[in-house]
């Protein structure tokens, strides 16, 4: 068994002697630079450019503003592009744009020789705009548009408003002696903060333009860049290296459109387009804020009767991923807890903030925190109920079908999670423990829950493809357009291979590369889907590849395929398991056969058409000091129901960083802007805070391991959810040790010192 | 601007080359010697990616001059494998223990962790936390680097005891 050990990244030992190139370790020495002007202004209109200036600094090549670019929209969005309209991204920027719409807008760009004359030039350009009044607040933006929408394709800033029912809410809340509870909820504005920031270069080779780039979706930035220069999807080509980390960052198409229409400008000459960390942080993309207003009646014997929801996500100034996120909040709020009647409204708005995209876990990590604080507000007013008890009682169950979007709960262990992590963190002695504490520093423990969707299907096209080619010496070369952007995805892809073809784990060569040109078809890392939907490429890949192994052996051997298997990497006879030949010998001969060459290669797709739920639980136990407004986490533990682990090294890493990145979110990491300008304030790894080694606790983590039915070894999602549960259980132990229930994250010192003095703990 | 001749030792190897003296260590790594394990990940001092090992402390090289080195000794990553390939004990406890991800933080974070392992003195891990935090993952959580790091040191204090 390959699938379920603990084998080592294929790509470890190349990143740890410093040997795997990223993007930009396979720059050519002779590459301009190109430097991008942000706007100043936050909303208006460029009225002119003064080149004059910049245009004499020694070394500038060609400097290209928004008057010079195509007009047309393009969408960035990493989707699988829909052939019906109505369906398709919302196309609204251009390469560079006179409508400026955020304080960091790309308005016009340097190309020079070096960094210093691209970078001294840009800096002398004058611009002359019309200034229009900005609105950073998403619920203004809706209530009050003013008299210039920010896209006028969308004149009251509203990008999509959704609703949906189940049941019939008015109705429910008619049963008597229900009891009501009220909460609103707010997170914030946080970025990806991978280490390798936005970056690409692009030239012209054979009559197409080729951009090298750190994305996650090479085949969909191939579609965007053709729409964004209007060209033919074949005259695109995207390489996508080894990649700094990507956390749905680079699930858009960031620098990429741009930069091939740039180093058209110039001949096809090598550009690069490499994004400072301060560019990274506004310019790129980062997590939606979202507000919630959450209403639930509830029974006194702790089950939902009715509940409501009304969303606002902050989408910022362009469409990107617009209304998928908060789409998929709302949705999840119906999902986590299918009991009563459930209405739910969502609003994605248009804001003069920095855009807004995907981020690890997609609109979840917002939802799951307002809905687990939400229910630790709702057990507080219960007279029988705890935390655990209320959960259980009212989460999916297996069997679940989601009435909007038929999503099937195929598997759960949900209920099992909630019982390890109760066991691990001794929460019922915690509870006795911290009750009545009085004093400046106090105890708490808390928990949160999560279920998540491992693919996209039935929302949008679910599709891998892969390819296998035999070797002569019996080893295979896998190939898929899945990309590898840290998870590990390499590595299980070709241990599900090895598994599948019953060949050794080493004898599985990948390329941590993607080519548009080479790799076949996948939309990419996103939603936590490879191993659910390119796995089922990989096995079914597998499969053809093993029977046409079978047919070459059974030709060779003169016997009948029918009797003949691939076990332990040779030709055995079935039944008996009698060893006829080695894989090794079928693969020479079928390669320099004098009679019968025949080069043996499989190539599959997988058209997705089923998805999963995965479910877990975070559990924290805290201190909190109250005059010095510190949360200290002593000790944290997420349990999760993936199904079964391909690789629990792989997986237990997943989960550690999604919970650093969770305990980043609840604590530390907000995105600050200047409330007048809208300029971004804290751009920078010192004012932006997070995690580091000395923040972090150890973190804990199990699963349990429930077969999935429909996943290709049994697995689901794991790459995103870690990140989901971690935020409430801070917010629920918090709650727990002080009584002070905070409805907001991060639970940073300073809202912890406006929290505890309005709750007169702190006079 | 003029270049200046500055003689520096490089992974054991006595180099002389002609820098800008504008040019921080990093881009002469990466640009002239291409030793593309040195990493930018924000160019002022604040991740970590581009550290190296200056006559045996660890530096952002993004924020010391090329200049500055002449007469010093560096390591970098691609200094620390034998010459057959073999990778150092604190390379393979990463590979071992899970430790690298995306790998973009890894030969920084490599780097950074040298002086500390062949410190004689008990550490404990809170002690190797506070060392390393100049150091950026968003990857791993931390967790497993600081397993690597106790592991190596753990080895390293075994080898040292085997040899006396
Ligand atoms: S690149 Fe030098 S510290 Fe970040
Ligand atoms: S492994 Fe990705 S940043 Fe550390």
């Amino acid at each position: 068994m390959v699938v379920g050990k603990k084998i080592n990244r294929v790509d470890a030992v190349t990143k740890a002697d410093g040997t795997a190139k990223y993007t930009e370790d396979l720059l050519d020495d002779k590459c301009l630079v190109a430097k991008v002007l942000h706007s100043t202004i936050a909303n208006g209109k460029v009225l002119s450019f003064d080149l004059e200036e910049a245009k004499k600094v020694p070394g500038v090549v060609k400097i290209i503003t928004s008057f010079d670019v195509p007009d047309i929209q393009y969408p960035t969005a990493g989707h699988p592009w829909s052939t019906e309209k109505a369906h398709q991204d919302v196309c609204d920027r251009k390469l560079l744009n006179t409508r400026v719409r955020f304080y960091g807008d790309e308005i016009a760009a340097v190309i020079a020789d070096d960094e210093i004359a691209a970078d001294h030039a840009r800096d002398l350009i004058k611009v002359e705009y019309e200034e229009y009044p900005a609105i950073f607040d998403m619920e203004e933006s809706v209530n009050n548009p003013g008299d210039v929408p920010i896209h006028e394709e969308k004149p009251n800033n509203v990008i999509v408003k959704s609703n949906y029912e189940v049941l019939d809410y008015d109705e429910a809340v008619k049963e008597p002696g229900l009891i009501k509870v009220t909460g609103v909820y707010e997170t914030q504005k946080v970025q990806q903060c991978h280490i390798e920031n936005a970056s690409s270069f692009a030239y012209k080779e054979a009559g197409k333009v080729v951009v090298v780039s750190a994305t996650q979706i090479p085949h969909i930035v191939r579609r965007v860049c053709s729409q964004a220069l209007g060209c033919d999807m074949g005259k695109v080509r995207i390489i996508k290296p080894y990649l700094g980390g990507g956390f749905g960052n680079r699930q858009d198409a960031l620098t990429e459109p741009l930069n091939a229409f740039l180093t058209l400008q110039v001949g096809g000459r090598p550009v690069k387009l490499m994004y400072t960390r301060e560019e990274t942080f506004f310019g790129t993309r980062s997590r939606h804020a979202m507000k919630f207003y959450i209403t639930s009646y509830v029974r006194p014997n702790g089950t939902f009767a009715a509940r409501e929801i009304v969303a606002y996500s902050d989408n910022g100034a362009y469409g990107s991923h617009a209304h998928a996120l908060v789409a998929n909040a709302v949705n999840a709020f119906r999902m986590m807890y299918p009991v009563g009647a459930i209405k739910g409204v969502a609003y994605t708005v248009y804001t003069n903030n920095p855009t807004a995209g995907a981020m690890r876990a997609y609109g979840i990590p917002q939802i799951g925190f307002a809905l687990e604080a939400h229910v630790d507000d709702i057990i507080a007013k219960l007279p029988n109920d705890d935390a655990i008890s209320f959960r259980k009682k009212n989460m999916m169950q297996l069997g679940y079908v989601d009435p909007g979007t038929t999503i099937t709960c195929h598997s759960t262990g949900l209920s099992e999670c909630i019982d390890k992590g109760r066991e691990a963190i001794g929460w019922d002695e915690k509870i006795e423990k911290y009750k009545n504490q009085t004093g400046d520093v106090r105890h708490g423990v808390g928990m949160g829950i999560f279920c998540y969707k491992t693919g996209v299907y039935p929302i949008a096209l679910e599709t891998s493809a892969c390819r296998m080619i035999l070797n002569q010496d019996g080893s295979i070369q896998l190939q898929v357009g899945a990309t590898e952007i840290g998870q590990g995805a390499d590595t299980v892809f070709s241990q599900m291979a090895a598994e599948t073809l019953s060949i050794p784990f080493e004898n599985v060569h990948i390329l941590s590369q993607q080519d548009t040109d080479v790799t076949p078809y996948d939309t990419g890392a996103y939603g936590s889907r490879q191993t659910y939907v390119t796995g089922m490429a990989v096995r079914k890949t597998a499969e053809s590849l093993k029977n046409k192994i079978c047919d070459y052996a059974a030709w060779m051997l003169n016997k009948d395929r029918i009797d003949l298997d691939l076990v332990d990497n040779h030709i055995v006879r079935v039944g008996t398991n009698d060893v006829l030949i080695s894989l090794k010998e079928v693969a020479m001969e079928a390669c320099y056969s004098r009679t019968n060459s025949n080069h043996i290669a499989a190539e599959e797709t997988h058209h997705c058409s089923d998805n999963t739920y995965s479910f877990g639980v975070c559990f924290a136990d805290i201190e909190v000091d109250i005059p010095l407004c510190q949360i200290k986490v002593n000790r944290i533990i997420n349990v999760h129901d993936s199904g079964t682990i391909i690789n629990p090294q792989t997986a237990e890493g997943q989960v550690h960083g999604g919970m650093s990145m969770g305990l980043g979110y609840g604590l530390l990491e907000k995105m600050l802007f200047d409330p007048k300008t809208g300029r971004m304030l804290n751009s920078n790894l010192l004012d932006y805070k997070l995690m580091t080694a000395i923040d972090t606790p150890d973190l804990e983590v199990a699963f349990v391991e429930p077969k999935d039915p429909s996943g290709p070894y049994g697995n689901k999602s794991l790459g995103e959810p870690p990140v989901i549960p971690v935020a409430p259980a801070l917010r629920n132990a918090v709650y727990n040790a002080t009584g002070v229930a905070i409805d907001s994250i991060p639970l940073n010192p300073e809202k912890l010192f406006q929290e505890f003095t309005d709750a007169g703990l702190i006079k | 601007m003029a270049k200046q001749l500055i003689t520096v030792t490089i992974n054991n190897k006595l180099t002389e080359l002609y820098v800008d003296p504008r040019e921080s260590l990093a881009d002469m790594l990466r640009n002239d010697l291409k030793l593309t394990s040195v990493k930018h990940g924000c160019d002022v001092g604040e991740c970590g990616a581009c550290t190296v090992v200056i006559d045996g402390e660890n530096f952002d090289s993004c924020i010391y001059l090329a200049i500055w080195a002449d007469g010093k000794s560096i390591t970098t990553v691609e200094g620390l494998a034998s010459l057959e390939g073999e990778l150092a004990d604190i390379q393979q406890a990463f590979v071992d223990d899970g430790a690298i991800q995306c790998g973009f933080c890894t030969p920084g974070f490599i780097m950074s962790t040298l002086p500390l392992l062949n410190v004689e003195e008990d550490l404990s891990r809170e002690e190797i936390k506070k060392q390393v935090s100049g150091n950026f993952c968003r990857c791993t959580g931390y967790t497993n680097i600081i397993n690597a790091i106790e592991h190596t040191r753990e080895k390293i204090k075994n080898d040292r005891d085997s040899d006396k």
